[in-house]
């Protein structure tokens, strides 16, 4: 499949469109507020699709998408055990204390709670993190682009080589987005994520509809693969008796409390969108309103994979030879070839095999595949469309919350605190522009040294999963002190690195993937042995944090009447109708997901 | 003057559907469903509805910043 002209004419509208965002938002930008906070003046339901927006990055559409094929439906724990109950807390709970403390940052929150070297500490891992994975994702993206082959054609025409593909790709979203946030700053990321979150829902809908008329509907996929991949609950009383490897507690405490708590609760990527909301009562709708569309995007991004999946043969997957009752499922098992490829080693040219001698599929193609496969000129455009949509999003997300946090939480705090407004507004802007070429660099780097890449989002994994621990009994323990939170954080963060080194996942070898002290303890997969390592790390930093508080010289209450929940007035009479009230939605999003729960258990 | 982030949603949206529509009546198209067409005019609707709900916003005085 080729690009038509139609389809090239919906990219070039959409990039028009979105440079004439950045456009109009620079008209309101002219200071340090609007530039870093968009005005602090941006409605609640725009705000709220932002927050969906600015996580929802190619990573996450291809990601999950490659996960639904591989795992089943038991990927949308991601979203009904994960993301959801911790979208809902930080807007009833957590919100008040962001949004009301006026912290221009998540790191800036730390240093009013605490001090400032957790701020530090917070900010500068934060900083790193955000341009690596920027740059990672920015690297998947081009090379997906490549592996497509949709450009070929053009490029051949204009006599470039095809390894241009990947540099015009990168390049030309670098330059994008650098161009929206240089001149709108947080406003023209926020506007044009609901954009781009509309464009992706446009892209990818008709995919799962036209995709499930294939495969016969849901009925029909859970007829061509069975319970294991149809079945979110089924087996996960024993890590052995599912996919993901995992047992329901270690899903449950690891997955849905320590890490989906600690991203979308303190991850200031996120809490920037519901930080730039017009009041405090939409700073605290944001992620509910969030949480109530994000909570169907398990049928967006991970049945896609699924029904590719099912319109593949796998050599591994029970019917895949032997197909019952779905009769036209079985047929077009049989007579093409399968839209999920066998991955190949590139070096060799020879299938890649697993542990047992079959292939291995490529099922990060799933996704992309399908939308080849079953879109025609015009609405490839949009598919394609969505798909650059979703990661100038993710890439937007990351650059704006870098520029912020290097300006107010290193530059000010450490290397000019006292300059104009006029003054930070010209380093943030300087900041995009460095942030997005560092982003650049590092996806070049991943294309040369990927084990770097891994090895650098390991570690930033370690410093990550105690910071909710940190935040938790900050906004929720009057006592903890900052001696407490620092040493909680590193401990925590020691822990994880431990932990890691002490077990290996069943079938890895010794080395990045653990084991690399000893192995005292292997886990059925590498999601648990990620899982686990979360808990430890964050129950040592828990402890840690409160031991150490209780030993030190507490904060005078004084200084933290707006920052702690017992020093804080309750937010009394949200004004507007019932619909709008934070704990209401709140109830309502959590019964929904229940429900969900239950229909796909 | 305000910025309504649904006027260009809504001209976006129109924009690209009747492309698609357009691709759908004229191209050709695989068998079964005419995916282009459907979706085409669902992209019209939803960017008409937007640039309507852009329209009533700023006539009774509102906007969405």
């Amino acid at each position: 499949m080729h690009m038509g002209a139609v389809d090239w004419s919906i990219l070039a509208l959409y990039l028009a469109f979105v440079l004439a965002i950045g456009v109009l938002a620079a008209r309101r930008t002219s200071t340090g507020n609007d530039f870093f906070l968009a005005g602090r003046s941006i409605p609640a339901w725009v705000c709220g699709l932002a927050f969906i927006s600015a996580n929802l990055g190619a990573q996450e559409v291809i990601g999950m998408g490659a996960s639904g094929a591989k795992y089943g439906i038991a990927t949308a724990h991601f979203y009904w055990v994960g993301a959801i109950p911790a979208m809902v807390f930080v807007g009833v709970f957590m919100m008040p204390f962001y949004y009301g403390s006026k912290a221009r940052s998540a790191p800036e929150y730390l240093r009013m709670r605490f001090d400032e070297k957790t701020r530090t500490l917070n900010a500068l891992t934060f900083a790193l993190m955000t341009i690596i994975s920027s740059g990672v994702s920015m690297y998947a993206m081009a090379k997906l682009i490549q592996t497509l082959h949709v450009f070929d054609v053009p490029f051949e025409r204009l006599g470039l080589p095809q390894a241009w593909i990947f540099h015009l790709a990168i390049l030309t979203s670098a330059a994008v987005v650098l161009i929206y946030i240089y001149m709108g700053g947080l406003r023209g990321a926020i506007y044009n994520e609901v954009l781009q979150f509309f464009l992706i829902v446009a892209g990818f809908a008709p995919l799962v509809w036209l995709g499930l008329r294939q495969v016969g509907g849901w009925h029909g996929l859970q007829t061509t693969l069975g319970p294991s991949y149809t079945q979110a609950w089924a087996g996960m009383a024993h890590a052995s008796t599912n996919r993901l490897g995992v047992d329901w507690f270690g899903l449950v405490m690891g997955l849905g409390f320590v890490l989906s708590f600690g991203y979308w609760c303190t991850d200031f990527l996120i809490v920037q969108r519901a930080m730039a909301a017009d009041s405090m009562t939409s700073a605290r709708r944001t992620p509910l309103i969030a949480a109530s569309v994000k909570m169907f995007f398990p049928f967006l991004v991970i049945l896609p994979g699924l029904i590719a999946l099912a319109l593949t043969a796998a050599p591994d997957r029970p019917g895949a030879h032997a197909p019952a009752s779905a009769g036209s499922v079985a047929t077009i098992a049989q007579h093409e070839p399968g839209v999920i490829p066998i991955k190949m080693d590139s070096s060799t040219g020879k299938p890649m095999l697993d542990a047992k001698g079959h292939p291995q599929l490529d099922y990060d193609l799933a996704t992309p595949n399908l939308l080849l496969r079953y879109f025609p000129t015009g609405m490839l455009g949009v598919g394609l469309t969505a798909l650059l949509a979703s990661f100038m999003s993710g890439m937007a997300g990351n650059v704006t919350a870098f520029n912020t946090v290097w300006t107010y939480d290193i530059y000010q705090a450490h290397i000019r605190p006292q300059a104009s407004d006029e003054h930070y507004l010209h380093v943030g802007r300087l900041a995009t522009a460095i942030g997005i070429v560092l982003s650049v660099a590092s996806a070049y780097l991943a294309s040369q040294f990927n084990n770097i890449m891994d090895l650098i989002q390991l570690i930033m994994a370690f410093v990550n999963a105690p910071v909710f621990a940190t935040f938790l009994l900050g906004m929720f323990w009057k006592r903890t002190t900052g001696h407490g939170a620092f040493v909680g954080l590193a401990t925590g963060t020691i822990v994880a690195a431990l932990h890691h080194g002490l077990t290996l996942p069943v079938d890895a070898l010794v080395g990045a993937k653990g084991g690399w002290i000893a192995v005292l303890h292997s886990y059925p997969s590498e999601m648990a042995q990620n899982f686990w390592t979360a808990i430890w790390a964050w129950s040592a930093c828990f402890v840690t944090t409160i031991a150490v508080s209780l030993a030190t010289k507490p904060h005078p209450e004084s200084e933290l009447v707006g920052l702690v929940y017992s020093l804080t007035p309750k937010i009394g009479g949200d004004k507007g109708p019932w619909y709008g009230n934070p704990v209401i939605l709140g109830v309502i999003v959590l019964t929904v997901t229940v429900i969900l729960n239950i229909i796909f258990r | 003057m305000t910025f309504d982030i649904r006027w260009p949603i809504g001209l976006l949206f129109l924009a690209i559907g009747v492309l698609v529509a357009a691709a759908g009546l004229f191209g050709v198209q695989p068998a079964g469903p005419n995916i282009d067409l459907d979706w085409g005019g669902g992209m019209i609707v939803f960017g008409a509805a937007m640039v309507v709900l852009a329209v009533l916003a700023r006539r009774s005085g509102s906007s969405s910043e």
